[in-house]
């Protein structure tokens, strides 16, 4: 286990070396002169020189290269261009946010999703099956910032039960929490129509197995070898679609974050992009990358923890 | 066998038919008994309904499949009006079953013992210790060695064999009386296969258990049957002791399906002998068999034949015009 775990980690500090460098070399590829690209057109030759020599551009790019990797290494994603603050610290400031969201969101996700498809599975070509068919896709179809929208209005301003904008305040878990239900609700949903889907698709095919037939042969209830035996092999089975999931929740929040005000590395790379702040965008970006390749470490793990096949093969 | 034909039938179906979606039929009118300590083999090619039959008994036909039929009756129960409740009742006390491939017959991710346990779930009072030796009882019954430790085993560190032991002492453990193999020693090298042979008559013998083993292969109905039916196309066109069976065969499909078999094939044949052409779909007019069989006359083609016993022994029946001539 633990040399599987130290391969996987190995395999993603490649990945991300990579990220990396096509970050850097796309820096590079950007038309017409960097600075001026980030300074502006109507910016003076002295601020460009300024710039250059502070982005360290008046090297070669091998060496300018060389240097970029080399402050990775040491934890040193860069400056700030407006700030000058270190790009570490910006990220870390808004990960708990993005990082909390992203849990909520799953949390709706799979308890509702899981919850669906098996009650789809046990209705099988029923109505019920057919009415949560079209719920579901109907979530997915509906894009995160309608509903996020639609929840404000109805939660935060006619209910007036839950508010509508921030993040709560710093140190105040309750008000923190309150503010996280409608933004992960509004993320969430989408997925809960993903993961019902795989649930059900993965169940019916677990539904399918011999050994069901021979527990059924024996007389064991259906709902329980719905719950007991076709879940777990099914979970196992989606398991790393619904990492990758995770990751995308990590990232793509930047509707629910712009809705409802808060901050977050979605929003972060985004006014980042906007705002032509290089050494930003590819702080946070890699720092996404990053993220992503640990929930798939992670959800690896837990496959080989769960599986007791992959589990005696390491 | 004189003693078991006097008991009162585990399995009594009469005139039961399978049809699948309505449309495609795969087991027309069988008539089958099961004596309590009788061991019954059916044999066919593939695509005679021998499964279909065979998963009929427990009811555990797909919902495409519709089920008629004159009289069926499984450990006194009548199958035909029985509602969900009662078979789940009858699903192993009555009957149990054996299926084709041990690899598959157990979830993978859970272990031997907690799926043994699952199994037990009728016996709600008793004590999770005591169904753990109940259980280890029974694998150290069916000769697997180290039972305690196979419990916390998962299905794929055990070999085939052993995984066909635990499915026979998981119906050793629900004393059913009738047990349903159906190709129980198929995915299995030849040792195994006279191991489990060994192991099922063995069950027999002691508990009494009335056995329906499912085949293709000759050989394992020889060894271990004491009465044969011959499916083809859906019907049984053959019935009779595994001795007459096999010494004098008077359907034309069992002389052709004996001469078949590997084992009894003279060495030096240049050609493997065959059975010309496929098995129909059920339902057609005159002999299912006729369109294959070497003795094919005008009447096998306009009139089906008639269920007919042998004038020399009761309890041998045919379904072809030639043998009641």
């Amino acid at each position: 286990m633990t040399l599987f775990l130290l391969r996987r980690t190995a395999l993603a500090a490649v990945i991300l070396l990579i990220v990396a460098i096509l970050l850097f070399s796309m820096m590079h590829m950007i038309p017409g002169d960097p600075t001026v690209v980030a300074l502006g057109p109507r910016s003076t030759p002295e601020m460009r020189e300024a710039f250059r020599e502070m982005m360290g551009l008046d090297r070669p790019v091998l060496e300018q290269l060389s240097m970029f990797l080399g402050r990775l290494a040491q934890g040193d994603l860069g400056q700030d261009v407006w700030s000058r603050r270190p790009v570490l610290t910006m990220i870390l400031e808004v990960l708990p946010y993005t990082v909390t969201l992203a849990l909520a969101s799953f949390v709706w996700a799979v308890a509702l999703g899981v919850l669906l498809g098996c009650v789809a599975v046990v209705h099988h070509g029923k109505w019920g099956d057919w009415l949560i068919g079209l719920v579901s896709i109907a979530f997915v179809a509906v894009p995160s910032f309608v509903v996020a929208l639609y929840s404000l209005l109805v939660f935060a301003v006619w209910l007036n039960w839950l508010p509508a904008i921030g993040a709560g305040a710093p140190g105040d878990i309750a008000a923190q929490a309150r503010a996280l239900i409608l933004p992960s609700f509004a993320v969430g949903l989408g997925w809960v129509g993903y993961v019902s889907r795989l649930v059900r698709a993965a169940m019916i095919e677990a539904m399918g197995e011999d050994y069901v037939r021979t527990l059924r042969a024996y007389g064991v209830a259906e709902t329980r070898i719905v719950y007991r035996y076709a879940l777990k092999q099914a979970l196992l089975a989606i398991l790393s679609v619904i990492a990758i999931g995770f990751g995308g929740l990590l990232t793509g929040s930047v509707f629910a974050e712009i809705v409802f005000t808060r901050p977050g590395l979605g929003k972060m790379t985004y006014d980042a992009v906007m705002s032509r702040n290089y050494p930003l965008v590819m702080g946070t970006v890699l720092v996404t990358s990053g993220l992503y390749v640990t929930c798939m470490i992670l959800a690896d793990a837990v496959t080989a923890w769960l599986d007791p096949r992959v589990r005696s093969a390491l | 066998m004189s003693a078991p034909a006097m008991k009162t039938p585990v399995l009594d179906m009469r005139a039961i038919s399978v049809t699948y979606g309505g449309r495609v039929p795969a087991v027309v009118g069988v008539d089958l008994k099961v004596r309590p300590g009788e061991i019954v083999g059916i044999i066919g090619e593939s695509g005679s309904g021998k499964s279909t039959l065979a998963h009929s008994v427990l009811g555990l036909l797909p919902k495409a499949a519709s089920l008629q039929g004159e009289h069926f009756d499984l450990a006194g129960t009548d199958m035909l009006s029985a509602g969900r409740g009662t078979l789940t009742a009858l699903r192993g006390p009555a009957a149990a079953m054996i299926f084709q491939n041990p690899m598959t017959a157990f979830s993978p991710i859970h272990t031997i013992g907690r799926q043994l346990t699952e199994l037990l779930w009728r016996d709600r009072d008793q004590a999770t210790g005591q169904k753990r030796e109940r259980i280890v009882a029974a694998l150290r019954d069916v000769g697997i060695p180290d039972p305690i430790g196979k419990l916390e085993a998962y299905p794929f560190q055990l070999s085939g064999g052993m995984l066909q032991r635990v499915a026979i002492a998981a119906a050793l453990l629900m004393k059913p009386q009738l047990l349903i193999a159906d190709e129980p020693t198929t995915a299995l090298d030849v040792t195994m296969e006279a191991q489990i042979l060994h192991l099922m008559r063995t069950l027999r013998d002691t508990a009494g258990v009335a056995i329906l083993i499912i085949s293709h292969h000759l050989g394992v109905i020889a060894e271990i049957c004491d009465r044969v039916a011959v499916m083809y196309a859906g019907r049984i066109v053959e019935e009779g002791t595994v001795e007459t069976i096999f010494r004098q065969p008077g359907h034309p499909y069992t002389r052709a399906l004996f001469a078949c078999e590997p084992a009894l094939i003279p060495t030096g044949a240049r050609r493997l002998p065959v059975i010309a052409g496929e098995v129909p779909r059920p339902g057609g007019t005159g002999c299912d068999f006729a369109g294959r069989c070497l003795f094919c006359e005008e009447r096998c083609l306009n009139c089906a034949p008639p269920w007919a016993t042998a004038a020399a022994d009761p309890s041998h029946h045919s379904r072809c015009h030639r043998s009641m001539s």
